[in-house]
């Protein structure tokens, strides 16, 4: 018995949430007083992953999944938990670990608990608390079946050093033309900017900004802190910002260490967006705005004089 | 071709959310259920294809009768037919499992569903369901176009989106994108009149197992009060964000 955890790249390069994982996964084997194996597809150096406490490496080359595929890579896991007889799968609750774990349980019969904030708080029954109703509240999930499948999600449990002298072991997974049915066509990727799931830090505008023209100091302000940029919902309807900034209930969820809103009233669907995030800071010039009852830290003032400063005094502060 | 979209119901997005039962159940006391979110996304393409390709759309929803209202809004909104499986609704694999013994029955050519439902947050379903049926699967879906059999799709992924190809049969976990939110149908009255004569199908269900079940629930530590900091004293954020919240 193994727990086995997938480590995702992109690129050839791992994510953080990839550290994140196989730190989560080597505490729950040791939970369980089994050993941890790792899983890596197209990893430029997998050795990376010995510093979190992966002793063995299992590494596919294959170009048929250069770009990920759901049920391709699903195979994949599913191939190397039999060869390594895991009846435990930590994998992360990125997009593509959303997009792939479902199948990856049909595949091994396993339960499956997404969104996995801490780590198991009883290994029998096995019960790992996960968010729900839009991060309003936990589910403390059992799962009951043999195999189990567990979503770590991003930033709730960390990345811990834990050095070890591992070792890599290459696979050749047996794959079909089924498991291609679909097919990439293209990819998209915004160069050079920072995506708001791989985001520590997330700088935040809404209608208080009063038009498009005024975004520049929010970019300013997301590049002195390596932030991405994002908007609330009526920002993105009235086309000011791209929709793939919208943050939200319906737009994309965000689980930052820091979340900064700036002109966001706090409409309880924006909030169930951001819910996630440790820390927030609210800057708005009306006091009664929702926002500052769910906020750590807040500016009653006026973007338009807070911002500019704020990023004077953040450059200072870098430089220091 | 004959479209299938997985209709969830759940709490209204403003709904207060709290326990009952020594906080192992969702307490359903004066809340609203509507139309999960993602699955009207869905419900609104599958009338586009409908109106401009020809389709018939059936609505499904696994649940006791306290959906069905939930399934009355999806056909005043336009969906042809609907089927409950009266099945409490446990956890993904057996819902899905619920879903996948309907697909299968209906013979379905595209199964549309939300990525998630706002109140269990699990994801699970619709990959669940496209493993269990064999169907092509696409997960967070934000554009769709039916060529005959071939299916040319957008999904999102983090930093920006993958442009995907495809065949029929397949399900599609979609969200907004799919179509925009203001371009979501409201039930016209005609509509909710023609609802109440619209088929709604009772079946049975296979009551498959659960994998999971939730043992409890529990709500985040309450917030101490935000601590404010006067818009001249920027030092004194950038200080609270360095050494006490220790994100900087």
């Amino acid at each position: 018995m193994s727990v086995l955890v997938f480590a995702d790249t992109s690129e050839g390069k791992y994510k953080k949430s990839a550290f994140e994982v196989v730190s989560y996964g080597k505490k729950v084997a040791e939970q369980l007083g089994s050993s941890m194996v790792v899983l890596s597809i197209n990893a430029e150096s997998p050795q990376d992953l010995y510093a979190y406490g992966a002793e063995k490496v299992i590494t596919v080359s294959n170009d048929s999944l250069a770009n990920f595929n759901g049920k391709a890579y699903a195979s994949v896991i599913n191939q190397v938990a039999q060869k390594e007889s895991s009846n435990v799968v930590i994998i992360d609750s990125s997009i593509d670990g959303l997009y792939l774990a479902p199948m990856l349980a049909v595949k091994m019969e396993a339960g499956y608990a997404s969104n996995a904030v801490a780590l198991p708080s009883s290994t029998s029954p096995f019960t790992v608390k996960r968010k729900s109703f839009s991060s309003k509240a936990f589910n403390n999930t059992v799962i009951a079946t043999d195999n189990k499948i567990v979503g770590v999600s991003k930033n709730s449990f960390g990345v811990h050093e834990n050095p070890v002298s591992g070792t890599t072991e290459a696979f050749e997974p047996a794959l079909s033309d089924a498991d291609f049915g679909v097919k990439s066509v293209s990819v998209d990727r915004a160069k050079g900017k920072v995506s708001i799931a791989d985001a520590d830090i997330v700088v935040s505008a809404g209608r208080g900004l009063k038009g498009p023209e005024n975004w520049g100091m929010i970019e300013e302000l997301a590049d002195v802190l390596g932030a991405a940029t994002a908007c609330s919902k009526p920002v993105s309807d009235l086309g000011w910002r791209p929709h793939s900034e919208h943050v939200g209930q319906t737009g994309k969820p965000v689980a930052s260490n820091l979340y900064i809103a700036i002109g966001i009233s706090g409409a309880i669907q924006h909030l169930a967006g951001i819910n996630a995030s440790k820390v927030k800071v609210v800057i708005n010039t009306d006091p009664e705005a929702p926002f500052f009852k769910a906020a750590d830290y807040g500016i009653v003032g006026d973007a338009f004089e807070v911002v500019p400063a704020l990023i004077e005094k953040l450059k200072v502060f870098k430089q220091s | 071709m004959k479209i299938l979209v997985c209709i969830s119901h759940v709490p209204d997005t403003t709904s207060k959310i709290n326990f009952a039962d020594n906080d192992t159940k969702f307490d359903t006391n004066g809340v609203q259920f509507v139309i999960n979110p993602y699955d009207e996304f869905c419900l609104t393409r599958a009338m586009w294809f409908k109106e401009k390709q020809g389709a018939t759309v059936t609505v499904v929803n696994v649940g006791n009768a306290s959906t069905e209202p939930t399934l009355r809004k999806a056909l005043a909104i336009g969906a042809d037919d609907a089927i409950r499986v009266d099945v409490e609704a446990t956890d993904g694999l057996a819902v899905a499992k619920e879903l996948a013994a309907v697909v299968k029955e209906g013979a379905y050519d595209l199964v549309l569903a939300g990525r998630e439902s706002i109140d269990y947050n699990g994801g699970m379903v619709p990959g669940m369901l496209a493993s269990l049926t064999d169907y092509n699967f696409v997960n967070g879906c934000v554009g769709m176009e039916i060529d005959g059999t071939a299916v040319s799709l957008t999904r999102e992924i983090d930093g920006g989106s993958e442009k995907l190809s495809t065949s029929l049969p397949l399900v599609v976990a979609g969200q907004k994108g799919l179509v925009e939110e203001k371009d979501l149908r409201i039930p016209n009255m005609r509509g909710i009149m023609m609802a109440r004569k619209k088929p709604l199908a009772v079946v049975a269900g296979i009551s498959a197992a659960a994998a999971t079940s939730a043992a409890s629930f529990e709500k985040p530590a309450a917030k101490g009060a935000v601590k404010l900091v006067a818009a001249d004293q920027i030092d004194e954020l950038i200080s609270l964000l360095h050494n006490e919240a220790k994100v900087i």
